[in-house]
Formats: C-alpha cells, sequence, structure tokens
C-alpha cells in the first residue's frame, strides 16, 4: 500500500473482537460475542452507513470509536494512529439526543466548546452560526423540554458540528422522530456535509436512509458482527428528496433488501434477538 | 389588576380550612365543650404572642431556634452532599455503605438524644448534633440517589467529546442531580424543626421548645401554645426560603 492511499483512510478496522460478559437464564457467566474479526476501512470524507440487522454490534462499533467501549482483540486506528480512549476530534450523536435539559438551547451547543476550553465569546459566537445553520437561531434561549423532538435532534447535530470533530459518529440519529421530520433532518444533514465532507459514520437500521445518505454502505451480518459486504451507491449529489423515486434508488434498495432478509432470516433460525 | 384580584381569591379559597379551624378553636373552649385551662382559646393565644412579642421574649425563643435549626441544617446539607456526592459517585463506596445507612436512618434522632447528652454534654453542642442527625439522613441519601439516577447517555455524550473526570463531575452530575439534593434538603429542614423542639424540651433555657415546655409548666397555656404556633410558623417560613432557593437553582425545569 502506498503511503498516499494510507493517507486517505480515516478509520481503519482490523480483525476487531469484543465480547461481553454477560449472564445466562441459569445466572451462570457467558461470553457473548458480539463483534468478531470486523474489517471496515472508512475513508477520509467520506459518508458511510452501517446497515445491518438489530443486536448486530453496529453500536458496539460506533461507541468503541467513540471511546464509550473497549474492544478486546484486533487493532484500530484512525488517522493512521492508535485509537485514543479520550480524543477532541469526534463527536457522537445519539438517537436520544442526550441535550442538558438544565442548559438553553445556546449552552447544549456550548458544552463541547467548553470542553476545548474555548474561551466564552469565541464560544458563543461559533454556537450561534451553528444554530443558524440548523434552523433555529430563534430558540437560542429556550430550553430543550419546549422543543419538539425533530427541533432537539437538530439542537444536538448542531452541538456535534459546532465542535468541530473530524469525526462525526451518528447512532441511529433518526430513529426516534416521526417520518416527515426524519426526511426533512436526512436532507439537511446531507446539506450541511456537503460543506465540509467531514467523515460520517453513520449507524442505521434503514435501509431507505443508508441509500440515501451514504457514499458507501457497510453491511454487517447478523451477531457476532462482521462486515458482509460493502456497497458503494453511485448515485449523484447532492442528492435531494427526489432521488427516492429514482430507478436506480429502487434497484439499490432491492437489492440490498434481499441481503438483508436472508440474513434476518438466519437470525431467527438461530433463536432470535438479543 | 384582575390578576390580584384572582390571587387574592385563591389565597382565601385555600385559607378556608385553616379558618374554620380557628373558629372551631375560639369556639370550643368559650362555649364550654373543652376547659379553657387546658384549651387557651386562639384570641388569648395570640394576645399572649402579642405582650410576649412587646416583652422582646418571642423575638429572642424565635432566634435562637432558628439559629440552632440553621446552624444544624447547614453542617448537614454541606456533610450529607459532600459524602453523598462521593458515595454516589464511586459506587463500590454505596455498595459497602448503603446498609449502614439505611439503618442509621431508621435510627430515630430522639432516641439517640441521651447519647449525644452523654457524648457532649447538655450544651449547644448536643443539640447541634441532634438536628444535625435528624436532617443529615435525607440530604445524604437523596444526594446519592440524584447521582447514581444520571442519565447515562448525557455522560457518554460529553465523553465522547473527551470532556475529563472532573468536568463531567461539575458540569453534568452535579447540575442533573441538584433537583434531588435540593428535595434532600428541603425534608432535611423539616426534620430539623422537629429535631429543635426535642432538644430545646431537654436541658435548655431559651428557644421555641423550652418555651413550649416550661409555659406548660407553669401552667401558662396562652403562652404553650404561642410557642406551638411559633414552631408552626417556623416550619413553614424555612419551607418556603428552601423552596425559593430550590427554584431559583432548579428554575430549567419542566413545570
Amino acid at each position: 500500500m502506498t503511503p498516499d492511499s494510507l493517507a486517505m483512510v480515516k478509520i481503519r478496522a482490523r480483525k476487531v473482537c469484543r465480547v461481553f460478559n454477560i449472564r445466562n437464564t441459569r445466572g451462570a457467566k457467558e461470553g457473548l460475542s458480539v463483534l468478531e474479526r470486523f474489517d471496515l476501512d472508512v475513508n477520509e470524507g467520506e459518508f458511510m452507513s452501517l446497515l445491518g440487522p438489530s443486536g448486530c454490534g453496529k453500536s458496539t462499533f460506533l461507541n468503541i470509536l467513540a471511546g464509550l467501549d473497549k474492544f478486546d482483540s484486533g487493532k484500530i486506528t484512525v488517522d493512521g494512529e492508535p485509537l485514543q480512549e479520550q480524543s477532541f476530534n469526534r463527536g457522537i450523536v445519539f438517537q436520544g439526543y442526550a441535550l442538558l435539559p438544565w442548559r438553553t438551547v445556546i449552552q447544549n451547543l456550548e458544552v463541547g466548546l467548553e470542553i476545548r476550553h474555548i474561551e466564552k465569546k469565541e464560544r458563543r459566537k461559533i454556537a450561534r452560526h451553528y444554530l443558524e445553520l440548523v434552523g433555529l437561531a430563534a430558540f437560542e434561549n429556550q430550553y430543550p423540554h419546549q422543543l419538539s423532538g425533530g427541533m432537539r435532534q437538530r439542537v444536538a447535530i448542531a452541538r456535534v458540528l459546532a465542535y468541530h470533530p473530524d469525526l462525526l459518529l451518528m447512532d441511529e440519529p433518526f430513529a426516534a422522530l416521526d417520518a416527515q421530520t426524519r426526511e426533512n433532518l436526512q436532507i439537511e444533514l446531507l446539506r450541511i456535509w456537503e460543506t465540509d465532507k467531514k467523515t460520517i459514520l453513520f449507524v442505521t437500521h434503514s435501509i431507505d436512509e443508508a441509500i440515501l445518505m451514504s457514499d458507501r454502505v457497510a453491511f454487517m451480518s447478523s451477531r457476532p458482527g462482521h462486515i458482509r459486504e460493502i456497497i458503494s451507491i453511485d448515485l449523484p449529489r447532492p442528492r435531494t428528496e427526489d432521488i427516492r423515486n429514482s430507478a436506480e434508488f429502487a434497484s439499490i434498495r432491492k437489492n440490498l433488501w434481499s441481503m438483508l432478509q436472508a440474513e434476518a432470516q438466519q437470525i431467527q433460525s438461530y433463536g432470535g434477538y438479543l | 389588576m384582575k390578576d390580584k384580584f384572582y390571587r387574592g381569591g385563591e389565597l382565601l379559597s385555600r385559607s378556608v380550612g385553616l379558618i374554620l379551624f380557628i373558629i372551631l378553636w375560639e369556639a370550643a373552649p368559650r362555649l364550654g365543650w373543652v376547659m379553657q385551662t387546658y384549651l387557651a382559646p386562639p384570641s388569648r393565644v395570640f394576645y399572649a404572642l402579642w405582650l410576649m412579642t412587646a416583652r422582646g421574649e418571642l423575638a429572642r425563643h424565635v432566634l435562637i431556634s432558628l439559629q440552632r435549626v440553621i446552624l444544624g441544617l447547614v453542617v448537614s446539607s454541606v456533610v450529607g452532599v459532600v459524602f453523598g456526592l462521593l458515595i454516589g459517585y464511586f459506587r463500590r463506596l454505596d455498595r459497602v455503605l448503603d446498609l449502614l445507612f439505611q439503618a442509621f436512618r431508621q435510627m430515630s434522632a430522639f432516641a439517640l438524644f441521651p447519647v449525644f447528652i452523654l457524648l457532649f454534654g447538655l450544651g449547644e453542642l448536643s443539640k447541634t448534633v441532634i438536628i444535625f442527625w435528624a436532617s443529615l439522613w435525607p440530604v445524604l441519601l437523596n444526594t446519592c440517589s440524584g447521582v447514581k439516577n444520571v442519565d447515562p447517555v448525557l455522560i457518554r455524550s460529553v465523553k465522547s467529546m473527551g470532556a475529563s473526570k472532573l468536568f463531567i463531575f461539575i458540569k453534568i452530575i452535579l447540575p442533573s442531580a441538584a433537583p434531588e439534593i435540593f428535595t434532600g434538603i428541603r425534608l432535611g429542614g423539616s426534620y430539623c424543626v422537629m429535631a429543635v423542639v426535642a432538644a430545646e424540651m431537654i436541658g435548655a433555657s431559651s428557644g421555641l421548645g423550652y418555651l413550649v415546655l416550661y409555659s406548660e409548666e407553669t401552667f401558662n397555656v396562652p403562652e404553650m401554645y404561642g410557642g406551638i404556633i411559633g414552631l408552626a410558623i417556623l416550619g413553614i417560613g424555612l419551607n418556603w426560603i428552601l423552596q425559593s432557593a430550590e427554584k431559583f437553582f432548579t428554575s430549567w425545569r419542566e413545570v
């Protein structure tokens, strides 16, 4: 491999294994293998989705990258360096927003900047900029509980963007939202991403969402999870809502759907989900 | 104007029970249902209160009781919050101490008062200790549970952004636990008012608790009821102050 192509790789995971210690029905300790020989390369500036059946370990891998979980063996590098437990270069968006209820919207946006010791005036300026970007400038002094679910997730996204990480991790960020809000936010996230092309690793269990958003979709097997296949989505960018109705979209969708079906059946024959 | 009128109306409707009670209380001894020697009517009680106020006696008793309550509550709040935070934060510590604390919480401060007198004498120290003991446990256990109930996703989200343990503690755990901490302090405050009475009934020469017992012993029944009313007002006042503080510090909460 040439040094040049190495520089293009943002995240490299090789033979990553993660075993959870759980208690089985009889109360005895047991090892549950969640990730096994998990290999994945995510390129710099790429929008990559991790797609797979429930309980396949997608979120586990994301948590490991976010420094929130360990892995038992294998190797992960970010920018060619071994993965650090603490880092100022990554941000995560959860399904459950994770906004601080005692802080106003603008103060929530400033959290990441406080962690990085950016001074107050500068913090406010950056926070305002990103709040405007997600169209919530008028709500800066509201508390999260005063906002709708879609608005809260906008705030969560603005918060992570204001923090300016070079790796964005998203764990089913739109799963809790209604269909209309979800579609709006998908397009909005794409629009924002087009402007600075940060690397995004996006966990989802929605095939449509993965196709619409991604450059590549990494399709995971059922537990113990590993990457079964990686599919490039060669749809033109910038993508809009209309792309869902195109023939190409339909054919990619059909292809992925049949793969997911086969996996789901396989799990069921193992005795169901977690 | 309308708002003011409405609020006045609301206060009136909330006071109906209290007013009826005072009327009944006035009527009972006057109509001879109860002997006046045992139950002084409120008019005489308030007159006694007025006289005590004029002599400056009431202020002296109230202030000394208030001082004891505040001293006990401040010490128990500081100790309770500090240890509650530590114990809630370090899970292992919580496991080791939980049973002991549950036992201590059930141990009545009144039952322990003789022990405190043995250890600390009859002076102010043993009084402060009983008030401290009574209010410590609600503060400590509520703080502890507040820390344990912090939504883990909040911690995870800032941790992923590289937050230090200190940042997580001060900026996430502390504000998140604040409502439960205040509930504990408010509960502790009402226990303080109860404990101060017991403390002042044994070996004291001042305070509302002393006033109640001393008046009873000298058959000054109106003053005895005056002291009891004073204690009620002290409790209500303290609760109001603590509630206002709670509202101020946790104003973000959804109603």
